[in-house]
């Protein structure tokens, strides 16, 4: 009888590191899908200005007439269709979804980076310096990551006012914490191996021990984590835009475009805010997908 | 293999997880008790810590004078109500005062209301209570299974569905999902459906008093309306109790205990429903419990969405109308719940696994 | 032999993994009979815990026992059995003792709990009833203030302790066969003999097989009727316990007596087996043994079958009668 041994698997091409995650990473179709959903949005918020049919914030091309047509619609001058229909200022859908997910898009995006930057560093010193600095910052931290990232950015934004710049230092505010946790330890993990001591010894300065040495080891999980960061970022951010505290009229995001639509919702003009949502949603999920598999391929654990 | 459960969450617990250390450490003090009054203490630091924080944030930045006059008043006037608001004393008098008002459980009156801010808190909290713990029994009611099913036969075509949705789950933000919720079941499946109920999608319901508290999952009426917010709420908790519940199970599956008990002879079903079970309960519990602060601070959005009665409609109101008074009290009535809410859980932990509970008395 | 107690014939259990096939049990005979105790040898990796579970079907994929094995415990065929007759036969007919007592005991579950679900898994009768039982199981074993370790929980024994509850469990029902894996190699010393003690007596006491699974030859001597040693799968040596201690046929067999430390080796070099034992995925054409083997020929390539050399002793090795 058949024992359907099964047989040794040939060997394989050695890859670098990179390809071996590109690879691992796409065993994953579903990641790979998530992917695509970022390309797009990302493509859709750099070139809104150029591939949008309309520029909804030019008052002058708008055509009140126009007002809440249904997805298809074709305008009153015949020159462009509504694909998604328009809002109560007769805006295209799709344009103003075009120019909102720049928003959302910018705004998450660089309030991870400048987070990321500040918890890294404040993550780095905190576990080389170690001992009572080390206790000290964590403190901090910890008080930070206790409390709902959304009361404290809700909070912040009632007496800071609207506006992007405030929207983006609540979003860096919330953030920079996980970001400090998750560098401080990476970083202690490889504080204890040898090729530190071995710096050391060499009288490196500390600084450069930590950027150039440390700070490489961390970079997989910091790479993970930034990911979920941005997508909830994203997510914050459109939270605080639909409950009316975040960006202001003049710049909608996906969240206000959301909100601006609520009030049609139940009296069928659902266009308003359900397009912005499904866009909202495709950028979210998209990163979610792909980070989730990112952090399965990325985990230390099989990168050795 | 690497955990399941976002990192962001394991990021959480692992903040409390020094509260569980603490509770390890009442090994060395047999006494409880010393450990219930060192956590007090903390608490009462972290509030006193908040308070001044909050009172910097709101009374030092903001300027609760601009707010209650009307932009063409004259600087006489200003300055009087000024006075009166107490702006022209030292800021540290003014602290005091604000602390020692506070301690009285007097925020001053809301500007809109006229009414105690801490009053009207304390009337719109029974909502949003029902609203939390709805929503909480909802997450565990579907998450569980679920996560016990995706950790039992993680292969299967359903596992695979069920781990996708649990990342949708946490990654929509919340008023998403509320959207969403309203949109397929208050409008479109009523619409294309006949006979299919429509949900409603604002307010609360008709209210009864339970123990002096009106509460509205006793009536008909009311539960209809508690649905969809309820859902909504559930959502994100839902998804990590699904992810956190399927890693437990694959770690517990291959445990021995596991293996002696199919050797005892015991049905799969005891199996998984009292062994497999126990052993996820513990992690479970623990972060229901932090996550729960989480959910009462999501139900702002959710108030919001569905126009429901509770606290968080309250705050977002206040902010957008400037009414600080009640933005403090919302403020430090949720401190302190977060406070007390982390203790209980500490003490919970220690409840649930008996290892911990036991340690300072073996044998 | 006769339909009672255990037959094992042809048992092949082989363990599908992405690496290659382990042939974890490759063609394993042996018998117990009724109130026999029988001593199943062997160093890790050479199958004997495998073997064990096998008789219990608690074989976990990617393994699975290979078609052509047969396993037949008074007159049925387990390779055969429905599982919810496996089931009914686990803990009732069967008992299994494993290695660790600790993590054999759910850590959060209480004793009683653990004992009581295993009666009424079996028994339906009530709850006092059941208690009843499991205390008396308990006292069986000698564990004293039965009622008070009853209400405790698992980490609150010590490891003999613990071993014992474990035994307790197993005899509830009354099983015809107890497989015990290696239940005194986490335990020790003195406790280890208590514990085989005890199970001697228990097991004369009613009449019970019991299939010790160590890779200690020393622990089985003095308690198990027969023995069998396996290597890298197979069955390389089997007999009663006498004779295969005093006249070992196969050289690994003699090896490991050789390499127990006693009053006679005293002041001479620790005797070893050179090299280790072959990995599963790659077991070598012929006999397992030749590349450790001190008097391997040419004709070891070739697999040598267990043959009785001498009467009621079996070895597999062309050069046992040597």
């Amino acid at each position: 009888m058949t024992d359907s041994a099964l047989e040794p698997v040939a060997a394989v091409r050695p890859q670098t590191p990179f390809q071996r995650v590109v690879s691992d990473f796409c065993e994953s179709r579903l990641a790979v899908f998530g992917l695509v959903l970022v390309v797009i949005s990302a493509f859709v918020a750099l070139f809104a200005p150029w591939i949008s049919p309309q520029n909804p914030f030019d008052i002058a091309s708008l055509d009140l007439l126009d007002a809440k047509v249904p997805p298809g619609t074709v305008s009153g001058d015949g020159k462009m269709v509504y694909w998604l229909g328009t809002d109560g200022q007769a805006r295209d859908m799709l344009s103003a979804i075009f120019y909102g997910m720049r928003i959302s898009l910018f705004v998450g995006a660089v309030s991870v980076v400048v987070a990321l930057a500040i918890g890294v560093v404040v993550g780095l010193v905190a576990a080389y310096a170690g001992g009572k600095v080390d206790a000290l910052l964590m403190r901090i931290v910890d008080l930070m990551l206790s409390f709902p990232a959304i009361l404290v950015a809700l909070i912040l934004l009632s007496v800071l006012g609207k506006g992007i710049d405030k929207v983006l230092f609540a979003l860096i505010l919330v953030q920079w914490a996980y970001f400090a946790r998750a560098a401080r330890g990476a970083a202690l993990v490889e504080r204890n191996k040898e090729y530190v001591e071995a710096a050391t010894c060499l009288a490196l300065p500390a600084s450069r021990i930590v950027f150039r040495h440390m700070l490489p080891n961390c970079m997989p999980s910091l790479i993970v984590i930034a990911t979920i960061t941005l997508a909830r970022a994203i997510a914050l951010e459109a939270t605080l835009s639909f409950l009316g505290v975040g960006v202001p009229v003049t710049q909608p995001s996906l969240g206000m475009l959301i909100s601006n639509g609520f009030e049609f919702l139940l009296s069928g003009s659902y266009w308003i805010s359900f397009f912005p949502g499904v866009a909202l949603a495709i950028a979210i999920v998209g990163i979610n997908l792909a980070g989730d598999q990112l952090r399965d391929v990325l985990n230390p654990r099989n990168l050795r | 293999m690497a955990g399941s459960a976002p990192l962001q969450w394991r990021i959480i617990v692992g903040t409390k997880e020094d509260g569980a250390t603490g509770v390890a450490r009442s090994q060395q003090e047999p006494e409880m008790l010393v450990y219930i009054i060192r956590r007090l203490m903390q608490a009462a630091l972290v509030m006193v810590v908040m308070s001044a924080v909050v009172f910097a944030g709101i009374y030092v930045i903001g300027d609760p004078v601009a707010m209650m006059i009307s932009p063409d008043a004259s600087e006489v006037e200003r300055e009087a109500v000024r006075v009166t608001l107490g702006l022209d004393q030292p800021t540290w008098r003014q602290y005091l005062t604000f602390v020692g008002d506070a301690l009285h459980g007097d925020f001053g009156k809301s500007f809109l209301a006229g009414q105690p801010a801490m009053g009207l808190i304390f009337e719109r909290m029974p909502a949003t209570m029902e609203l939390a713990v709805a929503s909480l029994i909802l997450s565990l009611l579907i998450g569980l299974p679920m996560g016990v099913y995706a950790g039992l036969r993680p292969h299967a075509p359903g596992s695979k569905a069920i781990m996708t949705g649990s990342i949708l789950g946490f990654s929509l933000p919340n008023f998403w999902v509320g959207l969403m919720l309203i949109m397929v079941f208050a409008v479109l499946l009523p619409d294309l459906i006949p006979w299919w109920p429509r949900l409603p999608a604002s307010g609360r319901g008709t209210t009864v008093n339970l123990l002096g508290v009106p509460v509205s999952f006793l009536t008909a009426d009311g539960l209809l309306h508690l649905i969809l917010p309820a859902l909504t709420l559930a959502f994100y908790k839902g998804a990590l109790i699904v992810r956190l519940a399927r890693a437990t199970a694959r770690e517990v599956l291959p445990m021995d205990y596991i293996k002696f008990a199919r050797a005892k002879g015991l049905s799969e079903n005891r199996i998984v429903g009292v062994h497999v079970l126990k052993n996820i309960m513990i992690p479970i519990a623990t972060v229901s419990g932090l996550e729960f602060g989480q959910t009462v601070a999501f139900a702002v959005v959710t108030e919001t969405v569905f126009s429901w009665p509770g606290m968080g409609k309250l705050l977002i109101d206040s902010i957008l109308l400037l009414d600080r008074p009640v933005v403090v009290a919302y403020l430090v009535v949720i401190v302190f719940f977060f406070v007390i809410l982390n203790l209980v859980v500490d003490l919970l932990y220690s409840v649930l696994d008996p290892r911990v509970r036991l340690e300072s008395r073996a044998t | 032999m006769s339909e009672a107690g255990l037959q094992v014939r042809n048992l092949r259990t082989h363990f599908f993994t992405k690496e290659g096939v382990a042939r974890a049990v490759d063609g394993v005979d042996f018998d117990v009979a009724p109130g026999e105790i029988l001593g199943l040898v062997g160093e890790s990796g050479s199958g004997k815990t495998v073997t064990g579970f096998s008789i219990l079907g608690l074989i976990d994929p990617p393994g699975r026992i290979v078609e052509g094995s047969s396993i037949r415990f008074a007159g049925e065929e387990l390779t055969k059995a429905k599982p919810e007759r496996l089931r009914a036969i686990r803990g009732a007919e069967i008992a299994m003792i494993f290695q660790d007592p600790m993590m054999t005991l759910n850590p959060v579950l209480r004793i009683d709990t653990q004992m009581i679900e295993t009666v009424q898994a079996h028994l339906k009768v009530g709850e006092a009833e059941a208690r009843r039982r499991a205390r008396a199981a308990l006292v069986q074993v000698g564990i004293a203030s039965p009622d008070e370790r009853l209400r405790a929980y698992p980490h609150q024994f010590s490891g003999g302790m613990r071993q014992r509850v474990a035994i307790a469990i197993a005899l509830l029902h009354k099983p015809r066969l107890i497989v015990a894996d290696e239940p005194t190699t986490a335990l020790d010393v003195t406790i280890q003999g208590q514990i085989l003690f005890e199970m001697q007596r228990l097991c004369g006491e009613s009449n019970t097989a019991l299939i010790w699974i160590t890779h200690d030859l020393a622990v089985v001597a003095g308690l198990a009727d027969r023995i069998a040693v396996m290597y890298a799968g197979r069955i390389v040596e089997m007999g009663r316990t006498a004779d295969i201690i005093e006249r070992p046929m196969h050289p690994y067999t003699k090896g490991l007596i050789g390499s127990v430390p006693s009053q006679n080796t005293r002041g001479h070099p620790l005797a070893q087996i050179p090299g280790m034992a072959p990995s599963l995925l790659k077991l070598p054409a012929g006999c397992a043994f030749k590349a450790r083997c001190p008097i391997a020929i040419d004709k070891c390539n070739e697999m040598p079958a267990l043959e009785a050399h001498r009467p009621d002793q079996l070895a597999r090795c062309w050069r046992a009668a040597a």
